[in-house]
């Protein structure tokens, strides 16, 4: 088993810092393009969450990424501890948005359920929100073996 | 994230440059709306996506705008070149219905 954990100010630039320091922790895994791909993404929508909505573009809150790699698990953990989420089901509906004059196409969560093989999250209005997310490179060492 | 752009006849290129996210965005949205501007009276306008190494939902939502300000004008919108990951979001989010892949 192997982990990480990085604390970050919720400034957009470190979407690409978060992404790719996931990525790169993520290499011992051997992952094709594509799951790499994959978690990018995932990790860039659950950052830009919590600089968007969680801290409402505030650029003095702290973002938490813990990364773990179990077998071929890599689970990946992120917090904010800003506004919450008050109806986290309606949050999770395809192209459902909070912000509709912001160019916001509400599909955040749907990228991260679809490219991750575990996803939830629990939030708390006034407290933060934490997306919890996992993937499974093993099915692919499995089916590159036979 | 840089843009360039050229205009052949009735069409009018947009060529993206860089990773398209949240931080970056701003970097191209005035300036796409005024190329959008200066060649309203185009057909369509073609964003080539070959440069765009990564793309998270944001850069849907910067498309979506651009298509509507194009809707305005009377003008198309068509997507080039998407590389594997954008393809993939473009797909799962339906983009191509509203900016046909070409």
């Amino acid at each position: 088993m192997n982990q990480m954990i990085l604390k970050f100010l919720s400034r957009s630039e470190n979407e690409n810092f978060a992404r790719n320091a996931v990525a790169a922790f993520a290499l011992s895994l051997n992952p094709t393009l594509s799951e790499l791909s994959d978690v990018k993404t995932a990790v860039s929508e659950a950052v830009t969450n919590c600089i968007v909505h969680g801290y409402n573009g505030r650029e003095e809150g702290w973002i938490t990424l813990e990364c773990t790699v179990d077998g071929t698990q890599l689970h990946i953990r992120i917090s904010d501890s800003g506004k919450g989420i008050g109806d986290v089901e309606r949050a999770l509906t395809p192209f459902y948005t909070t912000l509709e004059d912001e160019e916001r196409s509400g599909m955040g969560f749907t990228i991260m359920q679809t490219f991750m093989t575990d996803f939830s999250v629990q939030s708390e209005e006034g407290v933060g929100t934490t997306v919890i997310m996992s993937k499974d490179f093993g099915a692919r060492a499995e089916a590159n073996a036979q | 994230m840089k843009m360039q752009s050229c205009r052949q006849g009735e069409s009018l290129y947009i060529y993206l440059d860089g990773e398209l996210d949240e931080h970056s965005v701003s970097d191209v949205r005035s300036g796409a709306d005024r190329l959008i501007d200066e060649h309203a009276g185009a057909s369509r306008a073609i964003f080539n996506l070959a440069g765009v190494r990564f793309m998270d939902s944001t850069g849907i939502g910067f498309l979506i705008g651009r298509y509507k300000k194009l809707q305005k004008y009377g003008m198309g919108m068509y997507l080039e070149n998407p590389n594997a990951g954008a393809d993939k979001i473009l797909e799962l989010s339906g983009v191509y219905t509203l900016m046909p892949k070409i």
